[in-house]
Parts: C-alpha cells; structure tokens; sequence
C-alpha cells in the first residue's frame, strides 16, 4: 500500500459572516474576515490517496485521471471566484476552511468513483492550506 | 516518538514499460514517459519510529542515520540514470511508488528492533507530487 499526495494551487476571495450573528458578534469573532468588502487567499490543496501498487505500471492511481477530477470539480469552481457567492455548494454559506475543506472532500468523493474507472484508488485527506500557517486536514476514516 | 532525517539525491529517470507503445506509454506516465529520460531534485524523508534511549535521550543516532542514507542512497541513486545504472530499474519501471519501495527495501534491515524501527519513507519528486510507503503489503 502506497499514499500519494498531489498538491494543486487556486485563489479565491472569501468573506466570514453568519447571518445568525449580529454585526457587531461577526466582528468580534471572524475579526478581520469579517471585512464587508472580503478578501482572498492563495490556497494550497493536497489531495492524498492510497492503494496498491499496479505491478506493470508500478502506479498507484492514474494521475491524470486524479488532474481532470481536480480541475473540473474543483479547481475550475474555485479558481478566482467569491466562495461564498459563486460556489455555495462547495465553500458553504460560511466559506471558513473548514467547510471549504469539507466541502472539497465531499465534492471529490462524489465524483471519484466515476473518474477511476479501471483502478480505483483510496481518497485518503484533504488537506487545505488558507495560509502557510493555517492547515485544515479534512481525514476520510476507514 | 518518529524522528525524521530528510535528504537529497539527483537523478535521471524514464517512466515507460518496453512491451508498450510509445503512445500508450505517454497515456500512462505523461511527459515522464520520454524515452530520452529527464531528471528530478528528489527529496527522501526517512522515519524512525520508537523511544528514546534514557541513557543517551536519542531514539537514534541522527549521524549514523545520515551514514547509511548516504551509503545505501544517495552514493547508489545520485547522478545516476536509474534506468540504466541502478538495478532493479533496468527491469522494474522506476515510478516515485517503486522507488520508494526500493528504498525501504535497502533500508529495511538497518533497523532492528526494539531500538528504533523504520516507519515510512517519503519520496518527492516536485514540490506538487510525492509517496510515501510504510511498508507491508504492496
């Protein structure tokens, strides 16, 4: 068993805000997030699968396949958006990185069953890069 | 506890199967299918696994780690053309998934336990791409 990490690269612009929360709440807890006019981020995805090795390929997944899904289900969705205008349905109304990261893994695994078709590998993580220093590890568990 | 020791190695290498034609070859390993072969700056991480000794506070000696990458490695891998200099990748298509077994394979009985056992190894090729291989089953 072998695990495999890619990593892609996308910027989009985001604002955190609950409609639950007052403006002054809002303000308080996403701090600076919380900018009416939003602000974006140069995110970095690893996209981690495992499986067996192929013994004539000697690969564990065809890559290309894995570029094609991440390009067109995410990448392509993302790229230069306003997450929580343009793509709800990935980011959520509340595009923090938790639920960008969620949503990603989610999206992927909707897909990815399709886009194997010959060998299917294992979708490992997700892990989100908002900043180099704020990492959000979405773990599908076994 | 997992201690790591990361190094790097130079190296040649082409991703392509001979009984294949060079077009299902370049479907399957995309530009790393260039007969003509290409190179990487790999990156290797070895991790040791267990606990440190409570005489020296090591799980293990870093320096000697560093000796038998270089022996068993770096003086094996770097500038070479893998394909052609460096067995089994004269029969065994040296993809990162292989070389990493290859490694592990090499590194494998350095480690006895209870000391310290090998964990995972983790092989880069580009700063967007690599595997790592815990060992067992393939």
């Amino acid at each position: 068993m072998i695990r495999l990490t890619r990593r892609y690269r996308f910027s989009a612009s985001h604002r955190l805000h609950s409609p639950a929360l007052s403006g002054r709440d809002n303000a308080e807890l996403y701090g600076r997030c919380n900018n009416p006019h939003g602000h974006g981020h140069s995110y970095v995805l690893d996209v981690s699968l495992s499986g067996p090795v192929d013994e004539s390929t000697g690969r564990v997944a065809d890559l290309a396949a894995l570029d094609r899904l991440v390009e067109t289900r995410i990448l392509s969705r993302l790229g230069h958006r306003d997450l929580a205008a343009e793509a709800p349905d990935i980011a959520g109304s509340i595009p923090t990185s938790e639920n960008l990261a969620a949503g990603i893994r989610a999206s992927l695994q909707a897909h990815w069953h399709e886009s194997f078709p010959g060998r299917e590998p294992r979708l490992d993580r997700v892990r989100l890069y908002e900043t180099p220093r704020n990492v959000f590890d979405e773990l599908v568990l076994r | 506890m997992l201690i790591t020791r990361r190094a790097e190695f130079c190296a040649s290498h082409v991703c392509r199967q001979p009984a294949r034609t060079d077009q299902e070859n370049a479907a399957i390993y995309g530009a790393e299918a260039n007969p003509r072969g290409h190179g990487h700056n790999f990156v290797l991480e070895v991790t040791l696994e267990g606990e440190p000794d409570p005489a020296t506070g090591m799980v293990y000696d870093l320096k000697r780690l560093k000796e038998i990458l270089r022996q068993e490695i770096i003086d094996v891998f770097d500038h070479r053309f893998l394909n052609v200099e460096v067995p089994p990748f004269d029969k065994v298509v040296p993809t990162p998934e292989n070389m990493a077994i290859e490694i592990w394979r090499r590194l494998e009985g350095w480690f006895p336990e209870p000391q310290a056992r090998l964990y995972a190894v983790r092989l880069a090729d580009a700063e967007d791409h690599w595997v790592e291989y815990r060992g067992g089953s393939l």
